[in-house]
């Protein structure tokens, strides 16, 4: 974890910059962060994520590992999970938290926009089938609840009904009284929340500055 | 307030018939009649009073003494009396205006305000009468300020306000100078031209005078921004530099005051001017800090007094805002950071009706003051002696508005690239024009030593602007908002799936920042909360056990819901539908619901919100000036407690899981009508639109619940309002029957 690793790497860094639109100083800096993650070995495993102590109070960490490990994030079209991940897996993830700038574009903020929805999508639809279904959603609510120890399961799951109901009526307001309506699609999910500020919301300010050593006392 | 008793006789007549028109009170036709005379107490004809001064008694029959059957006696009362006339009238007026509710969306409220003001004034001045002396700014700053002050700070939106107090600060302070000195330069270059006439203000007196107009004044622009639901951070910016500026705008008034009697002005002045800025806002902070301190302290220990609790956070933050008053320190400053400290601990520590009763009493101070001022300047602004000077008023308004857009400008292209929400153009165009000048501004220009020898036209200049500002640019923005289309805050958007999904965005981007290892402000906010959990709440909080805080707020908010629920209506009371109507209704089962009452859904947010990971909190974003803030959550908890305690007390039911829980005004879908039946409970029925989507049930299940018996619902209401005990402890959740099985019951879901 010295200098003299990251300037033999500035090509690569380059690349990655091109893809993932983030700054040379801030690939550093997640580089870095990676290498503390992973021990410094090449690839992150799943353990390596669980173990971090500030995530166990999150109550859907194991979304969030998942989606690091999601081959759908990477946009490439594949489906499935990895084993493990490298730093160019682990960037992608982190790219869709990038906020936008002044300088973006209409344009480039739609297509933002629609990847932190996709990049929501994926984490609900954890069987890669291209919907949400009620059982998946159900889960979601708990996990969301779950921490808190004060709701219990039935109005978790009161809740994830109605939200399932109210996706259905407002995205198919003809549907048969009887119709069964299978799951989210991700159209509909982009029009139920379409008046949803994600921009403030699902982003993190990647610094440029250096702050894994600044923040050397904590343990990690 | 004792020249009251300057008044003559004919204005008190004047005022009093004035005020006959609204409350028939005043007998005393006799007064009218009477010749003006020094204030003597004598209205009553006959008899003889018993504390009367000297009355030339009719020689020399020496009548006989009667006992006076009805007497008068006037000046006893009058300070008091006045006061509340003035308090009332003001109050109908406000009470007239929100009646017609038109007015109040086009028209804000301050305008409307001074109108009445102005007319009040007009009938005085044209009796010639001087208004009462309530004016003189010891009265405003120590009696009438504070209370708006705190309301502002009391109920202040934490959570916007800590996300964006980098911005907030910058635009407070370097703002505040920037227009001071911006208006006060330009203004001198108006001066020296001759053909104003405005030649002998020097520069230290238009500094002077510039730094009291700078000030921008939340009140007003709040009104319309509440109104119109701007996006938070833009709220939350006005709102902050109106409070935070104060402290730039004493330190510069005293500066320049102080300089204005100066000969000469060098550089040491100058720092000790920053010096002194350091001074003025450090000092407010800790005195603030300080002062909501004790009073958290002080709450920690009132559980057997509880009837007193309310008078600490009064007295605690009048104290905080005198104390700093008395080294001339920003006083506004001290009780906001006073008010923002105390609350978070004074609420958790005082009883429900104790925390009810505060928050009642903050707003209507708050809401007494503010009337009262715009109304005054309304009177003032008629009754006092005006310099009018077109060129200097004129170039004083357009100075205002030209440096204020300036400002707004300069200072966003520097601090946009530290937000991570930068500011669009149209936000900029928003806040420069929501910059009104109000209240703060008119009393600081009346206490402008007499010693300044244009004091009158600073005075008109200021009145001048402020009713242009309010005036023109108040009713204004409305449109103009709406026109350029400023980002609002999507809250009426809202529904179930946005909430949950935002809930789940916020974990996530907590996780990855955890993940990441991103320094962001969340870690400072984590750092506090740790802080906060392991010293402070074990020192100011009588119960502080930290993972507690969402059980102990739940009990409070079921001791206040079941206490609600006692006061309440009770709504509908057809509650037990009979069987033949649910027939009917079923038979309308087809149209699903296709549209979720807002009510509802806010209900199930408040159930999400309420649950987070406890780490980050959200709080309220905003709060509506006129309104409390909402608590329809404490029901919606309450009712999900009862219907888990009823469902353990019922026998075999077979019941669509969700109808258990969704209390009837949250029925989303086809659900049994069965589970009407149960709101035959008072607690149930909150509202009665769902009626109208069914699904087949077979009746069997319908009378079977029909038979079944009443919960006990009385025990919420037995609980005593302070130790909770057993309260919730007793009624646990219990397991879900599991022949309950969830999918399949769901009538739009299965098949």
């Amino acid at each position: 974890m010295g200098a003299s690793q990251t300037r033999s790497e500035h090509p690569s860094y380059r690349d990655l910059s091109d893809k993932t639109g983030f700054s040379l100083e801030q690939i550093t800096n997640l580089h870095k962060r990676f290498k503390q993650l992973s021990g410094d070995s090449e690839t992150i495993s799943r353990e390596n994520l669980n173990s971090i102590p500030a995530l166990t109070d999150n109550p859907i960490k194991k979304q969030i590992i998942d989606a690091f490990f999601d081959k759908r994030n990477q946009h490439k079209g594949e489906v499935g999970t990895y084993g493990e991940i490298g730093f160019e897996e682990f960037l992608m993830v982190m790219s869709h938290f990038r906020p936008p700038s002044l300088k973006t574009s209409e344009e480039e903020k739609k297509a933002m926009r629609k990847e932190k929805l996709r990049f929501l999508f994926n984490m609900h639809d954890s069987d890669s089938d291209g919907m949400i279904n009620l059982e998946e959603y159900r889960k979601v609510v708990e996990e969301l609840l779950s921490k808190s120890g004060n709701i219990d399961l039935e109005a978790a799951k009161a809740i994830a009904d109605a939200a399932m109901l109210e996706v259905a009526s407002t995205s198919m307001p003809d549907m048969a009284p009887d119709y069964f309506y299978e799951g989210i699609t991700f159209e509909h999910f982009e029009q139920i929340l379409s008046g949803l500020e994600m921009e403030s919301r699902m982003h993190i300010r990647f610094l440029d500055v250096d702050t894994v050593t600044m923040r050397c006392d904590k343990k990690q | 307030m004792g020249t009251f008793y300057s008044l003559g006789w004919r204005g008190r007549a004047a005022q009093c018939s004035l005020l006959l028109l609204l409350l028939c009170c005043y007998n005393g036709g006799n007064c009218e009649a009477e010749t003006p005379k020094a204030p003597d107490p004598t209205d009553s004809p006959e008899g003889v009073k018993p504390f009367q001064n000297e009355m030339p008694q009719a020689f020399p029959e020496e009548e006989k003494a009667y006992l006076p059957v009805f007497t008068m006696d006037y000046p006893r009362i009058q300070v008091p009396f006045e006061f509340t006339m003035w308090v009332l009238l003001a109050s109908f007026a406000k009470i007239g205006f929100h009646i017609y509710h038109k007015i109040t969306i086009w028209i804000p409220e301050s305008c409307l305000l001074i109108c009445i003001g102005l007319i009040v004034g007009g009938i005085m001045y044209s009796v010639k009468e001087e208004p009462p002396a309530v004016l003189s700014s010891d009265v405003f700053f120590l009696y009438m300020l504070p209370p708006i002050v705190l309301d502002s700070g009391y109920f202040m939106p934490t959570r916007p306000f800590f996300e964006n107090v980098g911005t907030v600060l910058w635009y407070a302070v370097v703002g505040t100078l920037w227009n001071s000195v911006g208006i006060g330069l330009s203004l001198f270059a108006i001066c020296q031209i001759e053909a104003f006439g405005v030649q002998d203000i020097n520069l230290q007196e238009n500094l002077l005078f510039a730094s009291i107009i700078s000030a921008v004044d939340p009140v007003a622009a709040l009104n319309v921004f509440e109104d119109i639901h701007v996006n938070e951070q833009m709220y939350i910016v006005i709102f902050g530099e109106g409070l935070f500026n104060d402290a730039v705008t004493v330190v510069l008034y005293n500066m320049f005051s102080f300089i204005a009697d100066m000969p000469t002005v060098d550089s040491a002045d100058v720092f000790l001017g920053m010096a002194r800025f350091i001074v003025v806002s450090l000092g407010g902070f800790i005195i603030g800090v300080v002062f909501g301190i004790a009073a958290a302290f002080t709450t920690r220990f009132t559980h057997k007094t509880r009837q007193i609790e309310p008078l600490f956070v009064f007295m605690y933050s009048y104290l905080a805002y005198l104390v700093a008053e008395l080294f001339a320190i920003s006083s506004i400053l001290s009780i906001i950071v006073c008010a923002i400290t105390m609350k978070y601990y004074v609420e958790e520590n005082v009883s429900q009706r104790s925390c009810t009763t505060i928050r009642h009493v903050v707003k209507v101070l708050a809401s007494i003051s503010e009337t009262l001022i715009f109304f005054f300047l309304g009177v003032v602004t008629i009754t006092t002696e005006h310099e009018w000077n077109w060129a200097y008023i004129l170039f004083t308004l357009l100075f205002a508005f030209v440096w204020r857009g300036l400002g707004i400008l300069v200072l966003t292209q520097i601090i946009n690239p530290f937000r991570t929400i930068p500011f669009t153009m149209k936000d900029q165009f928003g806040l420069a024009y929501g910059g009104l000048r109000g209240a703060v501004c008119f009393a600081l220009v009346f206490t402008l030593p007499d010693t300044i020898n244009r004091r009158k036209l600073f005075v008109t200049a200021s009145i001048a602007v402020i009713i242009f500002t309010v005036f023109i640019q108040g009713i204004s923005i409305r449109p103009i908002v709406e026109y350029v289309n400023i980002r609002r805050s999507n809250s009426e958007k809202y529904n179930i799936n946005a909430e949950i999904h935002t809930r789940t965005m916020e974990h996530l981007v907590c996780g990855v920042e955890d993940l990441c290892g991103q320094w962001s402000h969340y870690y400072w906010k984590d750092k506090f909360k740790k802080f906060n959990d392991r010293v402070l709440r074990r020192i100011l909080l009588r119960d502080s056990r930290a993972e507690s805080s969402i059980v102990s707020l739940y009990k409070k908010l079921e001791l206040q819901s079941a206490i609600d629920l006692l006061d309440t209506p009770m709504g509908d009371l057809s509650a037990a539908p009979s069987i033949v109507s649910l027939h009917d209704e079923r038979m309308e089962a087809s149209r699903p619901k296709k549209k979720f009452p807002m009510a509802d859904t806010k209900k199930i947010q408040n159930i999400l919100a309420k649950n987070m990971y406890k780490i980050r909190q959200q709080t309220l974003a905003y709060t509506n000036k006129y309104k409390l803030p909402d608590e329809s959550q404490p029901r919606e908890i309450l009712i999900r407690r009862h219907a888990s305690h009823r469902r353990s007390l019922r026998a075999a039911s077979f019941r669509d899981p969700t109808s258990q829980n969704i209390p009837k005004s949250q029925r989303y879908f086809s659900l049994q009508p069965g589970s009407d039946l149960e709101s035959a409970f008072v607690i149930r029925r909150r509202s009665h639109g769902a009626s109208s989507t069914r699904s087949a049930i077979p009746m069997s299940t319908i009378e079977e619940r029909a038979q079944n018996p009443l919960p006990q619902n009385s025990t919420s209401t037995e609980q005593q309002e302070d130790e909770l005990g057993e309260g919730a402890a007793a009624r646990g959740w219990t397991p879900e029957d599991p022949r309950e099985n969830t999918v399949s019951n769901n009538p739009l879901l299965r098949k």
